[in-house]
């Protein structure tokens, strides 16, 4: 089997037994890259030379025999959002287009002491606002399934690159939904972490309540693995969680639900949901009941209006943190003709520096956060955002973990939400719940929907810091669907 | 009803420090009003006597140790900038007259 085929956890296994050298793991990666690359267009920035200097150098690392993690010399896609020393970063922004950061993210810091080799950094929708890559100022990624779909979104440069083999691994955020509906719309697993359990240092802010790093495999033990590798407290982020990483490699190895109590949430499902999706969504709970778990129907009535609070409170925070692209100290300047004065530098430069979608965004926080509208839109946000809080709580009382579908259809044409805002915001109708209560979520692949033959992907949520039960009902559900299918989901992906 | 007008648009862009044409203000107004309409859904649910949650973790008051540490070199912080004059970020005028 050629190395791009391999699981991260298996070339990890090679380049430590000596039996591969990083430098040859990551020279057939880039291969795969300038392959396939024209096709699905998943990065915004690709160095071949800086790369491979990457995997020489944890390769020397490596013969000198210092202790590195299990994902030594393993090559990862890094989305663009995350800053990066030796890399432009840009959040696909046209504001921040060239822009070298003077400092590593946590994350970035984290991938290179585990010697993970950063193949490039991936494409997003601008500063992770959409769920389609659309809204990049730079280009539109394809879905590898077919390349006239999207591939989700924020993080959809991130899901593309691994459901083509350009990557076995890679990083996303997830405010609402950016890293689990690009894995579930691509066929892959994709885990929102519990809120502060991944430092934010470093991350180009969208929604500071909200935004949370987290990784994409092609397996469940591979996006343990990863997420092990970058967690943990970070005093330079101080909402990060001071509490040990949940023990997630060891549950994505332990793939039993024997006994486990899993809620089905009644509102998350029913009218407004593709057939296919909802049919191969209800197979996944038949088939966790046969395994062994107990199945119990759990209702939580605010998680339909969890979208419209998150779409008060998520505009609010960016308004915010987006006042940061003024022109001055970073980034892009339009008009300083030594007439104008610096508002109308900064008016001119933020209309010619942000897309629609985050003009639409920034308008519609500081609307809900002006004096007369602040009760009843922010305010009245924040007060939805407890009762969500209360209701997992509630549920969480009858069941160990809830189900869902990730997503309530498969991918969507390119182009056909684009002019529609509120239609592209309903992709994130199941995602968002989690993240305001700032719980654990992961989606993993159960199939193929019947009327496209699309991925439909499962979503598995868990309390704060319980992220190991994501893992360990993800394993499972993906051990059993593997081994009726005679292998990963991604075998039936046309070839590129 | 719309929920929003144009000329709140227009003063939403100011506010936004956003320079928007005539036509960008028209095609927002209808997309905002659609969006507000949309997310006054918020007010459906039973709230009146729930504290808001601004944040999902019982955290207040984190700090550091006040140590010093190594910060960014003036060539670091300026490499990125727009325009540099004598080791300092160059900026266009702030006040209404030439000074």
């Amino acid at each position: 089997m050629s190395l791009i085929r391999k699981t991260a956890a298996e070339l990890g296994s090679m380049i430590a037994a000596g039996e591969v050298s990083s430098v040859e793991v990551t020279e057939a990666h880039l291969d795969r890259m300038a392959e396939v690359e024209p096709k699905v267009q998943a990065f915004l920035h690709v160095d071949r030379e800086t790369t491979i200097e990457q995997a020489r150098a944890v390769d020397t690392r490596l013969r000198a025999g210092e202790k590195l993690g299990p994902l030594a010399g393993v090559p990862i896609a890094h989305k663009d959002i995350f800053t990066t020393r030796d890399m432009p970063t840009t959040a696909a922004s046209k504001i921040l287009e060239g822009w070298r950061p003077p400092y590593d993210a946590t994350v970035t810091r984290r991938l290179r002491e585990a010697g993970l080799v950063i193949l490039g950094k991936t494409n997003l929708d601008e500063f992770a606002m959409g769920s389609s890559t659309e809204n990049s100022a730079y280009h539109t990624t394809r879905n590898p399934w077919d390349l006239t779909k999207v591939p989700g979104g924020s993080s959809g440069g991130s899901s593309a690159a691994v459901a083509s083999y350009e990557a076995p691994l890679s990083t996303g955020t997830d405010t609402g939904g950016s890293i689990r509906q690009p894995a579930s719309v691509t066929g892959i697993v994709g885990m929102k972490p519990t809120y502060g359990g991944s430092s934010r240092y470093g991350l180009i802010a969208f929604a500071s309540s909200l935004d949370t790093p987290g990784p994409f495999a092609r397996t469940v033990l591979d996006a343990a693995l990863l997420q092990e590798a970058f967690s943990g407290h970070d005093p330079m982020d101080s909402t990060s969680v001071d509490a040990p990483v949940p023990s997630v490699v060891e549950a994505a190895r332990h793939a039993d639900v024997a006994g486990m109590r899993i809620g089905v949430v009644k509102e998350l499902a029913g009218d407004g949901y593709q057939p296919g999706v909802l049919a191969r969504y209800h197979e996944a709970v038949q088939l966790l009941e046969s395994l062994g778990a107990k199945v119990v129907e759990v209702s939580c009535p605010s998680f339909t209006t969890a979208l419209y609070a998150y779409y008060l409170v998520a505009p609010s925070e960016c308004s915010s943190n987006l006042a940061r692209f003024d022109a001055m100290r970073y980034g892009l300047r339009v008009g300083d003709d030594g007439t104008r004065s610096a508002e109308e530098v900064m008016a001119l430069t933020r209309a010619a520096g942000f897309g629609p979608e985050v003009k639409r965004r920034i308008m519609l926080g500081t609307y809900a956060l002006s004096s007369g509208y602040y009760d009843a839109y922010y305010g009245q946000a924040q007060k939805v955002r407890t009762v969500i809080s209360r209701e997992f709580e509630a549920a969480y009382e009858q069941a160990d973990v809830l189900v869902s579908p990730t997503t309530p259809t498969t991918a969507f044409a390119i182009g056909e939400r684009v002019d529609d805002p509120m239609a592209m915001y309903l992709a994130d109708l199941c995602t968002i719940p989690s993240n305001m209560a700032g719980n654990a979520a992961i989606s993993v692949p159960c199939g193929l929907a019947d009327e496209d033959g699309l991925p439909v992907g499962l979503q598995i949520m868990a309390p704060v810091l319980a992220d190991d039960r994501c893992y360990r009902v993800g394993a499972a559900v993906e051990q059993a669907l593997e081994s009726r299918w005679g292998g990963p989901l991604l075998k039936e992906a046309p070839s590129l | 009803m719309s929920a929003i007008t144009r000329d709140e648009v227009a003063h939403l862009a100011r506010l936004s420090r956003l320079a928007l044409t005539g036509d960008e203000l028209d095609h927002y107004a209808t997309q905002l009003d659609a969006i507000i309409e949309a997310v006054a859904k918020v007010a459906e649910v039973a709230a009146e006597d729930v504290p808001p949650s601004s944040h999902a973790l019982p955290l207040t008051n984190v700090f550091r140790a006040d140590e010093v540490r190594q910060s960014l070199t003036p060539e670091q912080a300026l490499a990125g900038a727009p325009a540099v004059e004598d080791d300092r970020f160059r900026v266009p005028r702030i006040l209404g007259e030439e000074a």
